[in-house]
């Protein structure tokens, strides 16, 4: 991954098993008992939720704010008014339409290099036995333990010679982020996938094989079909890795109109810092949708995942 | 892409096929020749820029993936080339390449080579002769190139640019005071348009002939020239510059730059290898160790201090959802989570502007008006950022944790409450321990995240509140990565390629030495379990 993912941080996560292992198991339960503990349990429980919701609550109300400054936002929802969402467009010297554009391209094909590159490597380790197979699984958990912004300084500093040569791929240029960001592509991710294909039983390959399929058609109408969750997952923790990556944008993309969300709208906020807070808290909304959403559709494979790679 | 699991169970064998496919063919060998097509055209702009080390490498790769798509062997290595191409170009070469530079003086006065240094060092020094008579000129362009076309005061007319001394001229058109305003061949600016490219014109110096020392024509108006007259000599016999005003000898003493006796430099320098310099320099010199280990254990604070408060609140909150009293338990899992789905950056973002200590939230409507400095205190801002990582850090905690708590055997808490054990005991000797084998990896992993979490201490503080007992741009919340960004990229003091890849390097080791530590924890806790 170019960025640590904060989905499935983990380097020493073991071969996933099946999503089912997330999957409450069927228990007795224990008859309701009320009494003061239980008040006091679910009092707690409600004064956490509060503090979860609290801070996004807060920006919902400020990008409805028409008067645009940190200290007016503080009122919450005392008055609702879309105008932030218009001028957020209207900004010369913040287009921060290109920048959602631009994080979306970005992401998405970020994403789908991921998937694809993964999933391939994936497919060697999990049904070919070949010498260093095991040496190759063991050096991508490592590489894994040095995230790519750890070289930020080598990576800007290439970027630079080999925009000399290829201008298409240089400094400034989308292609050379998504290059970048594919770098990590074999990690984690080709992990995960490697341990859903592990539960994809191989007769159905074998079967398929005695009928005439080659290995490449086996891969691409056979095994991937039947793994979509799994790669629904790793392109959606890449997604979100990459569209909010800001270490290496930061340091590549010096253009405003080239810049992603995560550059931009920090720049605005420590540029402006508090007087178009609500025009802020709008671009963090719009933003935030688009991932929050996609989170909570995955949301039951995401859990799954995350939790049949750590359970054993 | 979206199929359901029940695809899994129906994968019939009608859609298996039968025959090798043509179409599979074309495809691969299309795919193949687009390839090769990229990198003849690699290899040409390479060899046109004279990087051929970095052309023999494409090629020896080009010819080893045909190799393997070619052959009907090599089947792994047809699915692992595409994804190790990436890794090894932008990972692993990268990796190697920030160590190498970590061993250079590359940054801000380090940039190019030592003839390019050279040559600006004497254009910079170029200063107007006073005794200077006026050039009448004119600025003329061809295909985008600038240059001037000079009437000196004998009248005779001559043409130069930057790279070209002046070479006398025929033929130009004069006008009636005598001077030449036209060539052929040539363009002659007019006056909007030499004010649009008045920087490039004004920074134009175009010598007289091709000892530079004699001094070069430079304008400020685009129709009068002066000459000016370098203030550094080079001497490239004995490789020195000395300052013709006041007789200072400056020479290459092998540390990347000019120095006078009395250790003075003159910028720009160029670029060397430095050996174990930024390492020692890291350790030694007063004004970075300070900092850097006071930066180096603030980093461990943070990355423990997060991983232990999120663990902590994570699994307590996992207990506590898990209690059958507790009401509307779907709908609270789906708040608490929320943090989680909010794009961290973003998240950090929206906490810098509730923590503004003037007209932040919490000052202004919790604290009713209370000025307390959140983020620019520096002790409260190392507890402010550990309390907004808290927030964003516990649900993926407590999603761990919630798995893992319903995957324990209902046997194993069962069998303690038989044998009398309490609530607590259950948990502190069944399912605490059990809970830790398989959390431990992801703890450790939280762990080497936080460790370089960039994002939440940038866009939270900077780094900041900047230390000023320091030179070093650098601030109480700032943590190894958001270092090596700033001596890098920070805008305060220069850049510091070389300084930056040696703190890189330091985080290399550390995290080298954790993850050598922790798989070996992890692994006696295996043990346990078994």
């Amino acid at each position: 991954m170019s960025t640590p993912t904060r989905l499935v941080a983990s380097s020493t996560v073991p071969p996933p098993r099946p999503l089912a292992a997330g999957q409450p198991t069927p228990r007795r339960r224990t008859p309701r008992r009320n009494g003061r503990g239980a008040i006091v349990k679910n009092l707690v429980a409600l004064a956490v939720a509060v503090v979860a919701v609290f801070p996004i609550l807060y920006v919902i109300s400020a990008s409805l704010h028409p008067h645009g400054t940190l200290v007016g936002s503080n009122s919450l929802f005392s008055q609702v008014d879309l105008a932030n969402y218009i001028r957020l467009f209207n900004s010369p010297t913040q287009p921060y339409g290109a920048w959602f554009v631009n994080s979306l391209y970005i992401g998405i094909v970020s994403s789908a290099g991921t998937v694809l590159l993964g999933a391939l490597a994936a497919y060697a380790f999990s049904r070919m036995r070949f010498t260093g197979r095991r040496v190759g699984l063991v050096s991508i958990l490592l590489v894994q333990m040095f995230p790519q912004l750890l070289g930020v300084v080598a990576i800007f500093l290439m970027l630079m010679t080999l925009g000399d040569v290829f201008p298409a791929i240089g400094l400034d240029t989308h292609a050379g982020l998504i290059l970048i960001y594919l770098g990590g592509a074999m990690g984690v991710n080709t992990y995960l996938i490697y341990g859903f294909f592990n539960t994809v039983p191989a007769s159905i390959d074998e079967a398929a094989k005695l009928d005439g399929a080659s290995h490449a058609r086996i891969f691409f109408t056979i095994i991937l079909p039947l793994s979509a969750p799994i790669l629904a997952v790793v392109a959606l923790l890449s997604f979100i890795g990459t569209s909010s990556e800001f270490v290496i944008a930061s340091v590549v993309l010096t253009d405003p109109p080239k810049q992603t969300l995560a550059v931009g709208l920090f720049q605005f906020v420590s540029q402006e810092t508090s007087a178009n807070w609500s025009v802020f808290a709008a671009g963090a909304v719009l933003a935030a949708v688009p991932v929050v959403a996609l989170f909570f559709a995955l949301q039951k494979y995401i859990v799954g995942g995350l939790t049949a790679g750590a359970v054993k | 892409m979206t199929t359901p699991l029940a695809a899994r169970e129906g994968a019939p064998a009608e859609r298996v096929p039968r025959v090798r496919s043509l179409r599979g063919l074309l495809l691969k060998m299309a795919l193949l020749g687009m390839l090769d097509a990229l990198v003849l055209y690699a290899l040409l702009a390479l060899a046109a820029h004279e990087q051929w080390w970095l052309a023999g490498v494409t090629a020896v790769s080009a010819v080893a993936v045909n190799g393997v798509y070619l052959s009907r062997r090599a089947l792994p290595a047809k699915y692992l080339v595409p994804g190790t191409a990436f890794l090894v170009a932008f990972q692993l070469f990268v990796i190697l390449y920030s160590g190498y530079i970590a061993f250079t003086n590359y940054g801000d006065g380090h940039v190019g080579t030592k003839d390019d240094a050279v040559a600006v060092l004497i254009s910079k020094s170029l200063e107007r002769l006073p005794e200077s008579p006026a050039y009448d000129m004119v600025v003329v362009e061809r295909d985008g190139d600038l240059a001037f076309l000079v009437t000196d005061p004998d009248g005779r007319v001559s043409l130069g640019a930057e790279e070209l001394p002046l070479e006398p001229v025929t033929g130009a058109q004069i006008d009636d005071d005598g001077v030449a305003v036209g060539l052929e061949g040539y363009r002659t600016l007019s006056f909007p348009e030499m004010i649009a490219d008045q920087r490039r014109i004004g920074t134009m110096s175009v010598p007289v002939s091709d000892n530079l020392e004699d001094g070069a024509l430079r304008t400020q108006d685009g129709s009068l020239a002066y000459l000016y007259a370098a203030t550094l000599d080079y001497d490239p016999t004995a490789d020195t510059f000395t300052d013709l005003e006041t007789g200072t000898v400056y020479a290459d003493r092998g540390t990347g730059a000019f120095v006078a006796d009395d250790g003075l430099e003159i910028t720009p320098g160029w670029k060397i290898t430095v050996g174990f310099d930024n390492f020692t320099r890291a350790f030694t010199e007063d004004s970075i160790r300070g900092p850097l280990l006071g930066v180096i254990g603030w980093t461990f604070v943070f990355a423990g201090v997060s991983v232990a408060s999120t663990f902590f609140v994570g699994v307590l909150l996992a207990l506590l959802l898990d209690d059958p009293s507790i009401r509307m338990r779907r709908t609270l899992r789906v708040l608490v989570i929320l943090p989680y789905a909010f794009p961290p950056f973003l998240s950090a973002l929206v906490w810098s502007g509730l923590l503004n200590p003037e007209f932040g939230f919490i000052n202004q409507t919790l604290l009713g008006g209370a000025e307390v400095p959140w983020l620019t205190d520096p002790l409260l801002a190392k507890v402010s950022i550990l309390a907004v990582n808290l927030w964003l850090g516990y649900p993926y905690m407590f999603l761990v944790a919630t798995g893992a708590l319903q995957s324990i055997p209902r046997d194993y808490v069962e069998a303690a409450e038989m044998d009398g054990a309490g609530p607590a005991t259950t948990f502190l000797r069944i399912r605490l321990p059990l809970l830790m084998v398989t959390m431990a990896p992801l703890v450790i992993s939280s762990f080497a995240f936080n460790f370089n979490n960039f994002n939440l201490i940038y866009m939270l503080t900077e780094g900041g509140p900047q230390d000023i007992s320091t030179e070093m741009n650098v601030g109480a919340t700032d943590i190894l990565i958001t270092l090596v960004y700033k001596v890098a990229f920070g805008e305060g003091s220069g850049r510091d390629y070389g300084l930056a890849s040696a703190f890189s390097i330091i985080i290399f080791i550390l995290i080298s030495a954790i993850a050598a530590y922790s798989f070996r924890r992890t692994r006696a806790l295996e043990d346990v379990h078994r």
